[in-house]
């Protein structure tokens, strides 16, 4: 039977935050890339569960506690403010966001 | 009270828990009051700085940890403490006329400049990854809404939509980094950090995460190539946020760094010194160079504040007492010199002119002298010509550098305040020589000419005499742990 160590755990949240990164990257739909940042958010909070139990203390799973209450918050701010940009432009693609150019 | 915490705990973060209590006061007091009583709010949030001023000074020489490791009280933080809430004081001042033009809640407005205002507190006090990501957080939220707050307006739209995914992306990588430095140590506390990597092998896992927090610390700096969001998120940005934006944020970000890189990685300083060495170059060249073409006032100080981001880094690679003195001194003083020129611009907006545009100071010298050679004076200053506040800056920021050893960062500093001059004074050129436009009529209220004066004020005095700066920035590195422990690292290799 295959023990599941730390380093599984990060290699799970490596993938994950990949995952996040490259969508950030390509997707152009700003919900999606909302999405993925939340993906992003939570391979740290893998990362800090599976830290925590390596240490066997508790910092790090009030680490990932932070982190899930300040990702609320952020994801009620963000979604605000995308609405606030769909109501002006009726589209949430980023492509179409070009109203400040250099 | 809870177990582990101690009256002691709260007596120390005082200054935090006014501002809090203050922030609420002002929330409530939105809502009991008329609307023709509205005006009085900012002064009532000035009371509110002033007091968790006051309440700040008695703890000028404390150094103590408090909240279990979470919070340092000490001179470091002293001095940060005191330029987030002197940008907010003249932040707040110089806003009420751009409120009543824009027709913004008042209330709304106010609370969310005082809670980014306790959020920078705790960047700067925190010892303890959590809090600085507490801290930075509180902020930054309140910065999103600020961003977005004139909803009507696309451009300030689109501004809160990019402001707020590059800034949760870099958040995302800033904390990548911070759960693998708390997977590789074990603590989230930075001075344990650094006794516990001390002892260390450097491994490629500490490398990559030392990367991940340079980048996600880059970003909140704007240093490029992480700058990409600053020059829209400044523009579309209602002005006075954007003055807020440039000088508090980026000042709070700086604190942070300090913590983080000084305190809790002071044995990988030959890893990061080279990486902001880099950074700081890049950072300097394309700020200044992207600066030039920009006929956008705002957006021309957005790429010159993102070059003074570039010049305070050269504080950071020289990693000294002297460094970190001349990084603090620069920084308080860029809050005069920014803020001032964003008052100016500030009242350039009129009930029928945006007043963003370089052509809408055309002439502004044969109609409004004062304001012009105030302009003037913000300008030269902000290019570093002696004998203003921003040449003493840069005059210690660079020997700090050659001190150091780091002759060729000095070098390029200076070539490129140079260049920075080109684009300063084409303002001055537009405002003295072009032919000016017609608008209604600027106005000064008394709080938009107390908030010019404070700016002024600043930028000619230590300008000439910036010895009790100077003194006070010296007194406070002493007692900061980055400066201990880089002495530390030093000897210990």
């Amino acid at each position: 039977m295959l023990e599941i160590t730390p380093s599984h755990y990060m290699v799970l949240s490596a993938a994950l935050f990949m995952i996040g990164v490259i969508g950030v990257m390509v997707r152009r739909n700003i919900i999606i890339i909302f999405m993925s940042i939340e993906l992003m958010l939570n391979a740290v909070n893998v990362n800090l569960a599976a830290f925590s139990q390596q240490w066997q203390h508790v910092t790090g799973q009030v680490f990932a506690i932070f982190v899930i209450a300040v990702a609320a918050a952020e994801a009620a701010v963000g979604l605000g403010i995308i609405l606030a940009f769909y109501r002006n432009k009726e589209t949430v693609n980023i492509d179409e966001m070009n109203v400040m150019r250099w | 009270m809870p177990a582990g915490f101690s009256a002691a705990d709260f007596f120390y973060i005082l200054p935090e828990l006014v501002l809090t209590g203050g922030a609420l006061l002002v929330l409530v007091v939105d809502v009991l009051t008329s609307r023709q009583q509205r005006p009085l709010l900012g002064w009532l949030t000035v009371g509110v700085l002033l007091v968790t001023t006051l309440t700040l000074l008695p703890f000028s020489d404390a150094n103590v940890v408090v909240s279990r490791g979470l919070l340092a009280i000490d001179g470091f933080a002293f001095f940060f403490k005191l330029i987030f809430l002197l940008t907010a004081i003249v932040t707040v001042l110089m806003s009420s006329s751009y409120i009543e033009v824009e027709e913004l809640r008042a209330g709304e407005y106010y609370f969310l400049i005082l809670c980014a205002t306790l959020g920078m507190m705790f960047m700067a006090s925190g010892i303890d990854l959590v809090t600085i990501f507490i801290g930075l957080e509180t902020m930054a939220v309140a910065f999103y809404i600020l961003t977005g707050l004139l909803k009507p307006n696309r451009r300030s739209n689109e501004a809160a939509v990019k402001y707020f995914l590059l800034g949760a992306f870099s958040l995302g990588i800033l904390l990548y980094g911070m759960s693998m430095l708390y997977g590789l140590s074990g603590t989230t506390n930075l001075r344990e950090l650094a006794t516990v990597l001390a002892t260390q092998e450097r491994s490629a896992l500490l490398i990559v995460a030392l990367i991940l927090v340079v980048g996600g610390v880059g970003f909140k700096i704007a240093a490029v190539p992480f700058h990409m969001w600053a020059p829209d998120v400044y523009e579309g940005a209602p002005t006075p946020v954007t003055a807020f934006l440039s000088v508090g944020s980026k000042a709070a970000a700086f604190a942070m760094l300090l913590r983080i890189f000084t305190e809790g990685l002071p044995f990988l300083a030959e890893v990061w010194q080279p990486m902001f060495w880099v950074l700081a170059v890049v950072t300097m060249t394309v700020g200044n160079l992207a600066a030039l073409t920009q006929s956008n006032i705002k957006r021309m100080l957005a790429y010159s504040s993102i070059a003074h981001a570039g010049y305070v880094l050269i504080g950071v690679v020289a990693n000294s007492s002297r460094g970190i003195t001349a990084l603090m001194i620069y920084l308080m003083l860029y809050v005069f010199m920014q803020l001032g020129a964003f008052a100016v611009v500030v009242m350039l907006r009129r009930h029928d002119v945006v007043g963003d545009e370089l052509k809408d100071l055309s002439g502004l010298y044969f109609r409004y002298p004062v304001a012009a050679c105030a302009m003037l004076f913000f300008m030269l200053s902000l290019g570093g010509i002696p004998p203003t506040a921003g040449f003493m800056g840069k005059f210690w920021l660079f020997s700090a550098a050659i001190e150091s050893g780091y002759i060729w960062l000095a070098v390029i500093g200076v070539l490129n305040s140079a260049i920075s001059l080109y684009y300063y004074v084409r303002v001055v050129v537009f405002m003295w020589i072009r032919e000016e436009v017609l608008g209604s009529p600027i106005t000064a209220s008394p709080a938009m000419v107390v908030a010019l004066t404070v700016a002024l004020a600043g930028a000619v005095i230590f300008g000439v005499y910036p010895r009790p700066l100077f003194e006070l920035a010296e007194l406070s590195v002493q007692s900061f742990g980055g400066v201990v422990a880089a002495a530390e690292a030093i000897s210990y290799r």
